[in-house]
């Protein structure tokens, strides 16, 4: 029937000309049958050829390279920060080491580097959102530029975008990257997809980080890692909506919520927090207490709205949720732009993660990016950091610059950051810390069974 | 000579190569080492291997039938509702669009211009529980206090239907706009009313452009996982969403090979079948429109 509409009006629609699409049609069935064809009898040969496989690191590497003693790291980093000097003192330590030291002192300055991190992480100028007076800071004292892009929104989708090229020994395209601690992060390190770090380069970092960040339980020796900031997943509420006060992971699953609750739709906050819930300190839980958090959780599921990635704060802000697993900073951040939240740590312990920055293997600007990784660790920049991100710094001192700072402003300015430095979700005190769990570490069998038991709470 | 004719001979498949490279690089290539993929085991750290393991394939199935069945599901409703409020469109414009049909059939791409996420987005804002719409209906008690849109099956559906109805208003504009409107005076003139001259005329010279809206509608639709995260609830998952899941967070990605491929085979079956009922004749007039 097409033939007579086609050949009526061809002069109408000429690129639509039916005749014409049907001659390049018709041979071409004959072609895609010639395709698949050959297609198969190449499928036979790929699908047992296809090689895939192999992603691991050289097996003769160990996962975790011995970690030079913290001792002599701080000696050399006093000694003298030249080349020299730190490849003769790694001379006496194992061959890792010494690899790493040629490869130290092989770099020079470019100039540049470019910085992945997630949104909403760093300080940001008033009046041009893409300012960063921290980074102008760090250009005009070391002539580096920093080519910042907020490109993280997840670990788990930003570890799938560089992986490909990671695994071909490629650059991936940044040299400096904020990855959380966990399961990718361990991924990164396991893989060998991470440059370790220079520790003759990191005066500040041994001067002025707080113990919790200083040699790390997911990455011994900050062989890999420096904190850029950490943070703790408990409850965000409106006090206003839920009515009263909340203070432990059972008042989230009030049945009075029903419809009303938020929680992640991961497989770290998630779980962790569950585990934390049931009163289990998830690093050293077993496969038991996954199943009995796992029980808790289907038990809340009916009173869930929704599992949320990173999106829950808006629906927190509007209303649509009353009360939510949420990040300590964020319900900060939304309290500044004009929302009416609290944050509270659950009385049963609550999750507590270091976000690090890391430099990925092949990064082109390694010397630049670690210039930078030490400089974030002076105080001054920690506190600048501090005022704008809200979580927690890792450079305690920060808060005598903090507090400066807020004996110079005036108004709500002043009372915003008296606030800052005296928030125990930003300096948290002793008594809390303890309250707090790093994530479990799972091995590559375990994260399987993990995956299969909490997944189908977050995905139905 | 021999040559002269050996090249004329040669001509038209040299000229179809780019074509064919493409294909092979950009499709075939890819297709294999995801076949191939979906049938190893192992992890990440120890690398995968080949190991003919097609029970990934029944995991996939036994584990996620209910997304899969879901997914079908939605994406049947949403192609459905959007031949409903397309069809009336795409033929106004048709034949009531005047000298205006270009600058109709360039409002209906407008919301194009914004990117797919943010309009999603904005739907999750206007939607809120007490947003720009819900809230005057609730101050009213036209609706319950606790009544929302969000987190339900109606929300997705109706995301996917919103982004996907220009997909099937323009290939059944395509196919309405050949359509002389001699032809159905001819109808007349042979006594069938309006109706019948629609029925028995205008609407089976359409088909093909609905065939085409309701391939390039149902399966990106199904497939779809944006509408689902950003307007659904706990028991709005879709595939493509587990499949997300199965890639990033689990890193598994034999599983999410073989999910991706059990869609793929479901949906051109699907679709073969549409063709196989609609008459093989008609999918290449349909590949045509």
């Amino acid at each position: 029937m097409t033939d007579t509409m086609g050949s009526n009006n061809p002069g109408e629609h000429p690129q639509m000309s039916p005749d014409w699409l049907r001659g390049l049609l018709m041979p071409r069935v004959s072609r895609r049958m010639a395709l698949q064809a050959g297609g198969a009898s190449a499928l036979a040969l790929a699908l047992s050829a296809c090689g895939v496989a192999g992603v691991k690191a050289a097996q003769s590497t160990p996962s975790s390279p011995s970690a030079p003693a913290p001792t002599s790291v701080a000696g050399g980093a006093t000694s003298a920060a030249d080349a020299g000097s730190s490849s003769s003192s790694a001379a006496t330590t194992s061959t890792t080491a010494d690899v790493n030291a040629a490869y130290w002192a092989a770099q020079t300055k470019t100039g540049e580097f470019n910085f992945a991190n997630w949104p909403l992480y760093i300080d940001v100028n008033p009046n041009n959102k893409n300012d960063h007076p921290s980074i102008d800071l760090f250009t005009q004292q070391t002539g580096i530029k920093v080519n910042y892009s907020e490109v993280i929104q997840d670990d788990a989708p930003f570890f799938g975008k560089i992986r490909p090229q990671l695994a071909a020994g490629q650059y991936c395209g940044y040299d400096l990257m904020v990855i959380t601690n966990g399961i990718y992060l361990t991924l990164l390190i396991e893989l060998g997809y991470l440059t370790p770090l220079d520790q003759s380069k990191m005066t500040n970092f041994y001067a002025n980080a707080s113990s919790a960040v200083k040699n790390p339980s997911f990455d011994p020796g900050n062989v890999h890692s420096m904190a850029w900031q950490s943070g703790i997943t408990g409850i965000g509420y409106n006090p206003k909506l839920v009515g009263r006060k909340i203070t432990s992971w059972q008042d989230l699953l009030d049945p009075k919520f029903k419809g009303k609750i938020g929680m992640f739709a991961d497989n770290e906050d998630l779980p962790n927090a569950a585990l934390c819930a049931i009163g289990v300190d998830p690093a050293t839980s077993t496969q038991a207490d996954w199943q009995k958090a796992v029980a808790w959780l289907q038990k809340g599921k009916p009173l869930v709205r929704q599992y949320y990635h990173q999106d829950y704060i808006q629906p927190l802000s509007r209303g649509d949720i009353w009360v939510s697993m949420a990040w300590s900073g964020d319900i900060f951040q939304a309290n500044a732009s004009g929302a009416n939240l609290e944050f509270v740590v659950p009385e049963e312990g609550a999750p507590i993660w270091t976000d690090n920055m890391c430099i990925a293997k092949g990064a082109e600007h390694p010397l630049d990016a670690m210039t930078y990784m030490d400089f974030v660790y002076e105080p001054k920049i920690a506190a600048m950091l501090a005022e704008a991100i809200n979580y927690i710094t890792p450079v305690r001192s920060a808060k005598t610059f903090i507090e400066a700072d807020a004996a110079k402003a005036t108004g709500s300015d002043k009372a915003s950051l008296q606030q800052l430095a005296s928030s125990p979700l930003i300096f948290p005190p002793q008594d809390e810390l303890s309250r707090l769990h790093y994530y479990r570490v799972l091995t590559q069998a375990e994260l399987k069974t993990w995956n299969a038991m909490f997944e189908p709470i977050y995905q139905s | 000579m021999v040559r002269r004719k050996l090249m004329g001979r040669l001509a038209p498949y040299l000229l179809v190569l780019p074509g064919w490279l493409w294909l092979v690089i950009f499709f075939v290539i890819p297709v294999i080492a995801m076949l191939s993929l979906s049938t190893q085991t192992g992890d990440l750290i120890d690398g995968f291997t080949q190991t003919f393991h097609w029970q990934n394939y029944l995991d996939g199935w036994n584990e996620y039938h209910v997304e899969f069945i879901r997914s079908v599901i939605y994406g049947a409703i949403a192609t459905i509702l959007c031949i409903v409020i397309g069809y009336p469109v795409a033929y106004w414009i048709a034949f009531r669009g005047g000298h205006r049909k270009s600058s109709l059939l360039f409002l209906l791409l407008l919301p194009f211009f914004v990117s797919f996420v943010i309009r999603v987005v904005s739907w999750q804002f206007m939607l809120a529980d007490n947003g720009i719409i819900l809230e005057p209906l609730k101050a009213i008690h036209l609706l319950p206090a606790d009544f929302h849109i969000l987190a339900t099956a109606t929300a997705v559906v109706g995301g996917l239907t919103y982004n996907f109805v220009p997909f099937m208003i323009l290939p059944i504009y395509v196919a309405l706009e050949r359509i002389h409107p001699e032809v159905m005076e001819a109808a007349g003139d042979l006594y069938a009313t309006r109706r019948a001259a629609f029925r028995r005329v205008v609407l089976p010279l359409s088909m093909p452009g609905v065939f085409a809206g309701v391939l390039l509608t149902f399966v990106p639709a199904a497939a779809d996982y944006v509408n689902a995260s950003i307007l659904g609830g706990t028991d709005q998952t879709m595939i493509g969403n587990v499949i997300e899941t199965e890639y990033f967070t689990n890193t598994n990605y034999p599983m999410a090979s073989a999910l991706s491929f059990i869609l793929m085979a479901a949906l051109l079956i699907g679709v073969f079948i549409y063709a196989k009922v609609l008459g093989t004749r008609e999918v290449l007039d349909m590949a045509v429109a």
